[in-house]
């Protein structure tokens, strides 16, 4: 083997990102559901032969799946050797998220890519589907003691089978959903990104050469391993801990505590998260697999010039106490893996800030409030679901405030238009504002999160909500204070004044009638550095856009105020 | 009317002008130094360097006023009115993050918090509405923002899309009381649902109103009350009136590289090629921009900075940081590197002497002997410094790699050329396009030197250098169509879109479309009308354009079957696969209304006489593929039609070189522009 020169290795560097980022954009433009579309829950990459591990993947995707996926495709390669029948055209399609990690909305399409008779590397697409089946519409059930309570299993089976496309399992899935076109339509879509992708890969193996490439995704994972043990070379070794807390799991009302004590040691570190708590009843478990990608998320925001492949990740040890909250095992349920995996990143920013003060920030808002308002049309029958994650307010980082109503760090999705949602859905806003107060105060103030308030048009209809941070406020680093709670009001029957869910906000069928409103108020990002180093033009600003109240300014300024 | 119509393209250092007299057939071109304080100077200068005022009938302007003012925010303080409950709409953009990896940036809206005003109203989804605007609200709160030093103001109203009578009665109440005519209703500027996008553009174009109005009033006054009219090219290449540009300076955000797109369009059609690439390569970047079969390619939206989003038409430009400037280094994991920072103008390049020791696209191209150093083009500096280059490649580049200097240089370039290629696959191969069906058109200074390479990275038919690229953009403001576009929000099924309601607002934006151009006085030899829809099927969020064909009204087909095909068509060649099932919708219809200008000869620019011989102006020693070569240098205006030059060669004019790498030939077509391509 020839050594590659660096001007091919960048030349193929761009070539192999360009493949995975038009299969995004591909999947994004022709999916049906916007939580795909509009949220980019969705990701592609390429993968190694053996090892499944990432070798390129988009930069369009979710984040989360950069790390998970790479368990996905292992999940698969296991099931292939085991079954001794894989051949070129197969494609296999699963959803197990305890092998292949996040939870059972997001559908894995794995395919081989042969050259010469052997399996070359695995390219693979996943988005997360409108509607699984389950006890609850877009599958967020904060009440689920068991995965079948949140939506249909499906393990690892072929879609396609040499070549050919095997309808049976596409009815299958199909009659297992609330939603089957908009099933149908994410699934075509995948498709054609897979298409695209073999397509293209053809292309350059045949232009360079099999041999060649091959050598390229090696140097290219080698060359994140060496920049990541640099970047953690440049650190004060030392013990750096956090702790954090999930509300409560759904189903128990108690508070869960999460614990992370990062070791920094020369050019690699550790991440123990011992002492955290036991596995739940509820659905906010984590699988192992979930657990190494939200590590993989938290390392990129802080390392954010590192490539994503596997080789970041080389020189960082995970250690996940067995039988945790962070390592669960079918059949627990794991819906809510959002709200945990925010929370696992949380601990990294507040560890780390000590460590690496110019590279963190003040936590984000901490959870993705997946609300789903659902019912059948008077007029016609039809069901309908709308179902969206709501923002709220970044952390405030080293040189600036935190960004208001930002997205989820473990996304990128946008959230889509309330135009569009009140076309599509019989609802109308009241509401859809910065929230004052709730970015949490310092030197560098946590951007704003949100107030949504949504009335119901139609007769009837139910409400579910998938939340966290209504107990524990996202924290604030060096100094910085802690944002508002995240808070849930919806009006019932009877009551003159709108009530919250005894489980803060996780709640499954408020019945809802025309008039009816829920109010989400969504928390901001913490604060960065002491509330006392602010400033005064700031906080001057800040009361004269209405950003904080001047109640708020006294009590969190003082004498700057 | 029988004079000149000049064509105005102010850059940062020189102010471009290229004029044509229709009736005597002459053409002339100038270029004053550019006046960055006013515009509008450097703007006057140049017509007089052309003809008396009174022998002009026409000034067609590519300005930069728009865009400067975006990305300096350099615009007015602008006030918002707007709906109960949506003041933060504009701050909340579509929740999104300045990047994908790193939790810091923030954003700062154009419109500050404390300049939005909610105004009680709602309008529902179909248009229903459910309460009246609040008029006497509306008055007051248009006059707050004027006493609180608001120059521009915009009213954007949800669900306006739907029905704007709110918005148009909020409007009215806003005029009795304003004090300027800088006034922007979002429907009137994008009736198109998405209410964030909607309102960016609105605030934005209100932003740019004061600052662009003065601009071009100071120029009509200027060109006098019957004196010749004044024409912006839009950011998507076509023409609208000064007056339409100072009520939507929006539509200017892009209007000088706009102006150059056209060109190369028109020089390619010319030329024979429909399918042309343009490469615009400056001193920071390397712009991309594509045109199929003769139609430019355009976006439907472009942020201009995170979170500062115009949603219209614009020619879609692809930016990579790699310009002449961008500088080359080694990265932590010991892989070299080229741009995205830039030496700039100053320190600029090392070679240029002026302090700069980091090591840039052009100091590797002097080593390899492809830039002159005697004579730079552009004009301004005497002569480059080589073994300032030489230090700075061995330094940073040679060095660290463990190559010899001539081999780093090379090596510069090729990352230099893969990132360019790079962009050239995102909008050709990623687009469905095949590039061995694309030209390459250089143009800015710096392009001709690397077009030959892209032709081998990318697999391109060849290069095409016009004859003068330092002029192509006000060539090509010269040339550009009349243009006014119309977009109406439909959003319902196929099948309930009532048979005949497509064509009659087709025929409504028709009419009214070319009564204005009638009134434009521009220099016009027919209308035409372009329509296309926003389709998808129920359930998708993304629409795909979908183009009906004919370029009368009379001769499109609107009716529900012909729409069906069209789009299933579109939608295949798209994505492969048709769905059986969901409903089909229709978004949005787009109508553009065209004024086409009368044909301009490029041939007229082509050489008259020449000579290969004399054109030869001596030997360079040049660096390609790993050795050295003995390149012919030729004066590149003075070759005759017909030359062919094999590669290596180097071709030198005023304002461009072109590198003719070793197995590529050059050739001189009939218009004077060199075709470069592989000589096998």
């Amino acid at each position: 083997m020839t050594t590659l020169d660096p001007v091919t290795l960048a030349v193929l560097n761009g070539r192999l990102e360009q493949i995975v980022d038009e299969m995004d954009a591909t999947l994004f433009r022709s999916a049906f559901n916007p939580i795909i579309a509009e949220a980019h829950d969705a990701s592609h990459g390429i993968y190694h032969r053996s090892t499944g591990e990432t070798l390129a993947q988009g930069k369009s995707g979710l984040p989360i799946f950069v790390g998970a996926m790479a368990f996905a495709v292992k999940t698969v390669i296991d099931k292939a050797e085991k079954d001794n029948d894989l051949e070129d055209g197969d494609v296999y399609i699963f959803n197990d998220p305890w092998d292949g990690g996040t939870h059972l909305s997001d559908f894995r399409l794995v395919q081989p890519i042969f050259r010469k008779g052997k399996v070359f590397c695995w390219i693979a697409s996943v988005g997360h589907w409108h509607d699984v089946g389950g006890a609850v519409p877009g599958n967020y059930n904060p009440a689920a003691t068991e995965a079948f309570q949140e939506g249909f299993v499906c393990p690892p089976v072929k879609l396609f089978r040499g070549g050919l496309y095997q309808q049976d399992i596409q009815a299958m899935l199909e009659a297992n959903s609330r939603l089957p076109m908009s099933l149908y339509g994410d699934l075509n879509a995948q498709i054609n990104a897979l298409n695209l992708g073999a397509q293209r890969l053809h292309a350059i193996l045949d232009e360079y050469t099999d041999d060649v490439i091959d050598e390229a995704m090696i140097a290219l994972k080698d060359r994140a391993e060496r920049l990541m043990r640099r970047e953690i070379e440049g650190l004060p070794d030392g013990v750096y801990q956090a702790t954090d807390y999930m509300d409560n799991d759904g189903v128990v009302d108690e508070e869960l505590k999460l614990s992370l004590k990062i070791t920094i040691a020369g050019d690699e570190m550790e991440l123990d998260f011992s002492g955290s708590a036991g596995s739940c009843l509820g659905p906010i478990n984590i699988s192992k697999a979930t657990t190494h990608a939200a590590c993989y998320v938290a390392m990129k925001h802080v390392f954010d010039e590192i490539p994503a492949n596997a080789g970041a990740m080389v020189p960082v040890n995970v250690v996940i106490p067995e039988d945790s909250i962070l390592a669960a095992t079918a059949p627990k349920p794991v819906g809510g893996y959002t709200e945990t995996i925010l929370r696992l990143i949380d601990l990294v920013f507040q560890a780390m800030s000590e460590a690496a003060p110019q590279r963190t920030n003040g936590c984000a808002y901490g959870t993705i409030n997946a609300l789903s308002i659902a019912g059948r049309r008077s007029d016609s029958g039809a069901p309908w679901v709308m179902f969206s994650f709501f923002g709220g307010g970044h952390g405030g980082s080293a040189n600036e405030d935190g960004l208001q109503h930002g997205n989820a760090p473990i996304s990128t999705a946008t959230i889509p238009p309330l135009e569009i949602l009140e076309a599509a859905y019989p609802v109308v806003f009241r509401q859809w504002a910065l929230r004052p107060d709730s970015g949490g105060p310092g030197k560098y103030r946590g951007g704003l999160g949100a107030i949504y308030e949504i009335e119901l048009l139609e007769e009837n209809a139910q409400a579910f909500l998938f939340g966290e941070r209504a107990r524990t406020s996202p924290p604030g680093v060096l100094g910085g204070k802690p944002a508002a709670l995240n808070k849930f009001f919806y009006d019932t029957e009877g009551a003159e004044q709108p009530i919250s869910p005894p489980m803060a906000s996780k709640i499954v069928g408020i019945p809802m009638k025309r008039g009816m409103r829920l109010r989400l108020e969504t928390p901001g990002g913490g604060g960065y550095g002491c509330p006392k180093d602010r400033s005064r033009q700031s906080i001057r600003a800040d009361l004269e856009a209405g950003y904080i109240s001047e109640s708020a300014a006294a009590r969190d300024y003082g004498d700057l105020a | 009317m029988s004079g000149w119509i000049v064509g105005v393209d102010v850059g940062g250092t020189f102010t471009d002008i290229f004029a044509i007299n229709p009736k005597t057939g002459e053409i002339k071109t100038a270029k004053t130094p550019s006046t960055p304080a006013d515009q509008s100077i450097g703007f006057l200068n140049g017509l007089s360097a052309i003809s008396d005022l009174q022998s002009i009938d026409a000034v067609v302007h590519g300005t930069t006023v728009g865009t400067n003012a975006l990305l300096e925010r350099k615009g007015a303080r602008t006030g918002l009115i707007t709906s109960e409950g949506f003041r933060d709409v504009l701050e909340m953009r579509r929740r999104d993050r300045p990047r994908t990896w790193g939790l810091r940036g923030t954003f700062r809206p154009v419109a500050q918090r404390k300049d939005r005003i909610e105004v009680p109203e709602r309008v529902l989804s179909d248009g229903r509405i459910e309460r009246s605007v609040d008029v006497e609200a509306v008055e007051k709160a248009a006059r707050n923002l004027a006493s609180a030093g608001c120059e521009a103001i915009a009213i954007a109203f949800v669900n306006a899309y739907a029905n704007s009578q709110n918005e148009t009665a909020a409007r009215e109440a806003v005029e009795r009381v304003w004090p300027n005519a800088h006034v922007t209703t979002a429907t009137d500027i994008l009736p198109e649902i998405r209410e964030f996008e909607r309102t960016s553009t609105a605030v934005l174009n209100a932003y740019l109103q004061p600052a662009m109005g003065r601009y071009l009033g100071r120029l009509q006054r200027s060109l006098g009350e019957d004196g010749a009219s004044l024409l912006i090219v839009q950011s998507n290449g076509g023409l609208m009136t000064a007056d339409e540009a100072s009520k939507a300076p929006i539509r200017t955000a892009l209007s000088g590289p706009a102006a150059g797109v056209v060109a190369a369009r028109a020089v390619g059609l010319a030329a024979g090629y429909p399918n042309v690439i343009g490469c615009d390569m400056g001193g920071t970047s390397f712009d991309v921009s594509l045109i199929a079969n003769g139609r430019t390619s355009l976006a439907a939206e472009t942020s201009i900075d995170f979170g500062m989003v115009v949603r219209a038409p614009m020619v879609e430009i692809t930016t990579i940081g790699a310009g002449g400037g961008s500088i080359a280094w080694i990265d932590a994991g010991g892989m070299l590197r080229v741009g995205p920072e830039s030496a700039g103008a100053d320190p600029g390049p090392a070679c240029y002497g002026k302090g700069g020791n980091l090591p840039t696209v052009t100091d590797a191209n002097v080593l390899l002997g492809r830039i002159n150093p005697d004579n730079p083009i552009g004009g301004e500096l005497g002569h480059l410094d080589i073994s300032a280059a030489e230090k700075a490649i061995k330094t940073e580049v040679a060095d660290p790699l463990g190559l010899s200097v001539i081999e780093a240089a090379e090596a510069v370039i090729k990352v230099a050329n893969a990132a360019m290629a790079g962009a050239i696959r995102i909008v050709s191969i990623e687009r469905g396009h095949d590039p061995s069906q694309f030209v390459a058109m250089p143009f800015g200074g710096g392009g001709a030197l690397h077009a030959g390479a892209l032709i081998r990275e990318v697999g391109l038919a060849g290069a095409v250098s016009p004859r003068y690229p330092g002029v192509l953009s006000a060539l090509g403001a010269n040339i550009a169509d009349m243009r006014l576009d119309r977009v109406q929000t439909i959003n319902s099924a196929l099948d309930n879109v009532e048979e005949g309601y497509l064509a009659d607002l087709a025929a409504r934006f028709w009419t009214e479309g070319s009564a204005k151009l009638e009134s434009s006085r521009a220099p016009i030899e027919k209308t035409e009308i372009e329509i296309e829809l926003d389709m998808h099927y129920q359930g998708q969020t993304h629409s795909i354009p979908v183009r009906l064909l004919g370029d009368e009204l009379s001769a499109i087909d609107l009716s529900r079957d012909a729409v069906l095909s069209t789009f299933e068509a579109a939608y295949k060649k798209s994505f492969g696969r048709l769905l059986i099932g969901p409903q089909v919708r229709v978004m949005n219809l787009r109508v553009a209304v065209i004024g086409r200008r009368p044909p301009f000869d490029l041939g007229r620019l082509a050489p008259t006489a020449g000579n290969s011989e004399r054109s030869l102006s001596g030997m360079r020693k040049v660096y390609a593929d790993g050795k050295w070569h003995e390149a012919s240098v030729f004066k590149r205006l003075e070759l005759p039609i017909g030359t062919r030059i094999d590669g290596p060669a180097i071709l030198e004019q005023p304002d461009a070189t072109i590198f003719v790498d070793p197995g590529l030939v050059a050739e001189v077509d009939r218009l004077g522009n060199i075709f470069m391509h592989s000589a096998g």
